[in-house]
C-alpha cells in the first residue's frame, strides 16, 4: 500500500486567509461571500485592517454554504438564513453535549 | 460497470416528469443532507440521492442513462457500443468504471485524457472524508492514515476510481469536527483545470470512559459508601497514565474532583482539566455479617438524607 505524506493544513483559528481565498477555494461568488460578512457568518480577524484576514475555518463555513446553495438550490439570503440556523443548533448541540459530559 | 437504479434511488417512475424528480429529491435532501440530518447512515443515503439527482435533472445525461434501460439494482451490465466507442476502449476497460463519473465525463464533453480542444477547463471536485480518531490519538498527537477512493482518467479519458492512502498528522488541540484541508488532492481538474481538496474531518470516537467538554474530559468514579464517607485513595485511569486520586471524608455522589492540566492539550502548550464526577455504588447484595453491621449503624447513626436544610 502506498502512503502519500501529504502537504495539509489545519482549519482551525491559528491560519488566516484572504476573501479572494475564500471565493475560490469554496465556488462562492464574491457577492455571496460579501452576503456572508455582512450577515456576520464568517467575521474577519480584524476589522480594522484592509484587505480582511478570516480565521481558516472559515473554509469549512464558505463550503458548507455552497452546499446547502446548490443542493437546496437556495438564494443567497436563504443560504444565509439556513447557515445561521445551523449554527445555532450547533451551538446547542456543543452545550448539550457539555452538558451531558457534566452529569452523565 | 454496475448498474445504480436513478429512479428508485429517488423513489419515482422512470416516466416522472423533471419537476416530480425536483420534488422527490427536495423531500429526501431534507431527510438525508449531511449538514442538516443527524442520520448516522443519512450522509450515504444523501450521496446516492445527490448523484440519481445530478443524472436525472440534466435532460442530456438523463437520456444518456435512460438508452442503458431498465436493469436491476447492482446489475452488472456492457456499456453502449458509442460509449466504447467514444473512449476508444474495449467492454472490460469498464470493468471498475462508476456509472456517476463517467455520466459526468460526457457531461464535461471530455474525451481523452489532456484534450483541451479549446473546451472551458473546469475544477476538480473536493472530497470529504470522515477520520475517525481517539482520544488517546489526540492527547499523545501522532499520525493517521486516511484512505480513500478518488477518480482519475486513463489515457482514453476514462474515468476509473483510485484507492489512496493519505498520512496525516493529527494537532494536537484538534477538535471533534475539525478539518484538514489537503489542497489539489480531491478530483482531477478537467481541460486543465485546477485539482479539487480533499477535506479530512477528525471524528473522535465515543470513549467507554471520558466524556469531551471542550479541552475538559468527564469520568465517572465509582466509590463503595464506606469510601465516601470515611474517604479513599483511588487510582484512576487518565489519557496520560494513571494517577492516585484522594477523596476526602464525606464526599458526596455527583461532587466534580479536578485533576488539572489532565485533560486534552490546546493549541499554545496548556491543557485542559480532568474531571471525576462522583457516584456513590451500594451492594445489590450483602452477607450476614454486612447486614448486622448495616442494622448497628441504622441504630447509632442521626444521618438524615431528607432532612431539608
Amino acid at each position: 500500500m502506498k502512503v502519500n505524506q501529504s502537504e495539509w493544513i489545519s482549519l482551525d483559528e491559528h491560519g488566516v486567509c484572504s476573501a479572494q481565498f475564500l471565493t475560490e477555494v469554496s465556488g462562492l461568488s464574491d457577492d455571496e461571500i460579501n452576503e456572508l460578512i455582512d450577515n456576520d457568518v464568517i467575521v474577519p480577524v480584524d476589522d480594522s485592517l484592509q484587505p480582511s484576514s478570516f480565521p481558516l475555518f472559515c473554509i469549512a463555513t464558505v463550503n458548507r454554504a455552497r452546499r446547502l446553495r446548490d443542493d437546496f438550490e437556495l438564494d443567497s439570503h436563504g443560504m444565509v438564513l439556513a447557515l445561521k440556523l445551523l449554527y445555532r443548533i450547533d451551538a446547542l448541540q456543543i452545550e448539550l453535549d457539555a452538558t451531558r459530559a457534566h452529569i452523565r | 460497470m454496475k448498474y445504480k437504479d436513478y429512479y428508485q434511488a429517488l423513489g419515482v417512475e422512470r416516466s416522472a416528469t423533471t419537476d416530480q424528480i425536483k420534488k422527490a429529491y427536495r423531500k429526501l435532501a431534507h431527510q438525508y443532507h449531511p449538514d442538516v440530518s443527524k442520520d448516522p447512515k443519512g450522509e450515504e443515503k444523501f450521496k446516492e440521492v445527490a448523484e440519481a439527482y445530478a443524472t436525472l435533472k440534466n435532460t442530456e445525461k438523463r437520456q444518456e442513462y435512460d438508452k442503458l434501460g431498465s436493469r436491476s439494482e447492482g446489475e452488472q451490465f456492457t456499456p453502449p457500443p458509442e460509449w466504447q466507442q467514444q473512449y476508444g476502449a474495449g467492454p472490460s476497460s469498464f470493468d471498475d468504471v462508476d456509472l456517476s463519473d463517467i455520466l459526468n465525463a460526457f457531461r464535461s464533453g471530455r474525451n481523452g485524457a489532456g484534450h483541451a480542444s479549446g473546451r472551458f477547463s473546469e475544477r476538480g471536485e473536493d472530497y470529504e472524508i470522515p477520520a475517525a480518531v481517539s482520544i488517546e490519538k489526540i492527547y499523545a498527537g501522532g499520525e493517521i492514515d486516511v484512505a480513500v477512493e478518488l477518480p482519475d482518467y486513463d489515457e482514453h479519458g476514462l474515468p476509473h476510481r483510485v484507492a489512496h492512502t493519505f498520512r496525516i498528522t493529527v494537532p494536537k488541540d484538534a477538535a471533534d469536527g475539525q478539518r484538514m484541508r489537503l489542497a489539489g488532492k480531491g478530483g482531477p481538474g478537467i481541460h486543465g483545470g485546477k485539482p479539487g481538496d480533499l477535506y479530512v474531518i477528525l471524528k473522535i470516537t465515543p470513549h467507554p470512559l471520558y466524556r469531551i467538554s471542550g479541552r475538559d474530559l468527564y469520568l465517572d468514579l465509582k466509590l463503595s459508601p464506606w469510601e465516601a464517607v470515611l474517604g479513599a485513595s483511588v487510582k484512576i485511569t487518565t489519557p496520560g497514565g494513571a494517577v492516585e486520586l484522594k477523596v476526602k471524608p464525606g464526599s458526596t455522589a455527583g461532587q466534580h474532583l479536578r485533576l488539572t492540566g489532565r485533560g486534552l492539550p490546546r493549541a499554545k502548550g496548556s491543557q485542559g482539566d480532568l474531571y471525576a464526577v462522583l457516584q456513590i455504588e451500594v451492594p445489590a447484595k450483602v452477607s450476614k455479617a454486612e447486614q448486622e453491621l448495616y442494622v448497628r449503624l441504622a441504630a447509632v447513626s442521626e444521618f438524615n438524607p431528607r432532612t431539608i436544610k
